[in-house]
């Protein structure tokens, strides 16, 4: 058994991290075809979302105290009164009843997102939570006894069940994802990875989720804010 | 919490010269449930599709399509016609469950 996981992945022992200079979004991995649909700012399948995220905006009355948030969703997670909190935990700050992944929360975020397109993500590193989702993403689990960086940091470019594996950098959440048919949030991409890891699945809002999305946040800083992405 | 309407949006050029070939392309929200899924207790998730995206120029058809189950969720149907006249391109959408959308795009031919 240990013979044929060594097989499976023979660089499993490498778990280097990318040097900054490699690093590429996922857009670098999708068909030309993929491409053209998160390029498409007028017809784009986001731009339902946008719509509704912008009219939940002036309906909420959000737009009463916050004026322009270009910018915001590159630097989230951030600490918030002591505690560190995503992007989708913020703007639910004033209206708790907004459920997780509620086509209302992903609109508003995806809304909130929309404007920091194209700077790059600037996020601090708070500790402790920044090394424990560090070691998270480094620490195998489940049981295929898996680590993200298994696939992400040591065979990204290859290819899993007939796609490429991307380097896993959050730079356009929330997605719309095609095998979803919808946008969603960075936790169900999360919740996706460890179901197909066998791993513990984890509740949204979980603070490991929270940690390691900070990680990958900070993994990716730099680079380009693409929300609301396409991704296949 | 909120009622969020059905949502299409439509892409028509605000101006075109007389006889040029135009393209419009036309997105509509819609989950586009084809019938054939079951929910984890077996049961039937009922049909829920778009059926059919009409556009009429100035009241003339001139684009017309059907649609099926295993159409992708929020369907982007894009096509062309000639820019004949000025006026306005009417879009209608009907599907299940009374499903039934319109658009309207105003489009200027010198």
């Amino acid at each position: 058994m240990r013979v044929w996981l060594l097989l499976l992945f023979p660089l499993a022992a490498a778990a280097a991290e990318i040097p900054l200079a490699e690093r590429k979004s996922g857009y670098e991995f999708m068909s030309r075809e993929t491409r053209a649909m998160q390029d498409d700012e007028v017809t784009g399948p986001a731009v339902l979302t946008l719509l509704d995220g912008e009219a939940l905006w002036g309906k909420l009355g959000c737009g009463t105290c916050h004026t322009d948030m270009k910018g915001v969703a590159a630097r989230y997670p951030a600490m918030v009164d002591g505690k560190l909190t995503t992007l989708e935990q913020q703007v639910r700050h004033r209206n708790p009843n907004l459920a997780y992944e509620s086509r209302e929360l992903l609109a508003l975020t995806a809304y909130v997102a929309r404007q920091s397109r194209g700077m790059p993500i600037d996020v601090k590193p708070v500790q402790p939570n920044l090394d424990a989702g560090k070691a998270f993403f480094f620490r195998r689990q489940g049981q295929l006894n898996l680590a993200c960086a298994n696939c992400h940091d040591d065979n990204w470019g290859k290819k899993l069940g007939g796609t490429p594996i991307p380097q896993a950098h959050p730079t356009g959440y929330p997605v719309y994802r095609l095998e979803w048919q919808s946008v969603g949030s960075i936790t169900r991409r999360l919740r996706n990875c460890l179901t197909g890891m066998r791993a513990e699945l984890l509740p949204h809002g979980a603070p490991e989720l929270v940690d390691l999305e900070l990680y990958l946040m900070w993994r990716a800083r730099g680079m380009k804010m693409e929300a609301p992405a396409v991704r296949p | 919490m909120t009622d969020l309407m059905a949502r299409v949006v439509v892409n028509v050029p605000a101006e075109a010269k007389k006889g040029e070939v135009i393209e419009i392309r036309t997105l509509a929200g819609h989950p586009m449930e084809t019938g054939f899924r079951r929910t984890q207790l077996g049961e039937l998730v009922p049909r829920d599709i778009i059926r059919s995206l009409v556009c009429a120029y100035n009241g003339v058809e001139v684009f017309r399509a059907e649609l099926h189950p295993a159409i992708a969720a929020n369907p982007l149907l894009t096509f062309t016609t000639v820019a004949t006249e000025s006026g306005t391109l009417e879009f209608r959408w009907t599907g299940d469950n009374g499903f039934s959308v319109t658009e309207k795009a105003v489009i200027k031919v010198v």
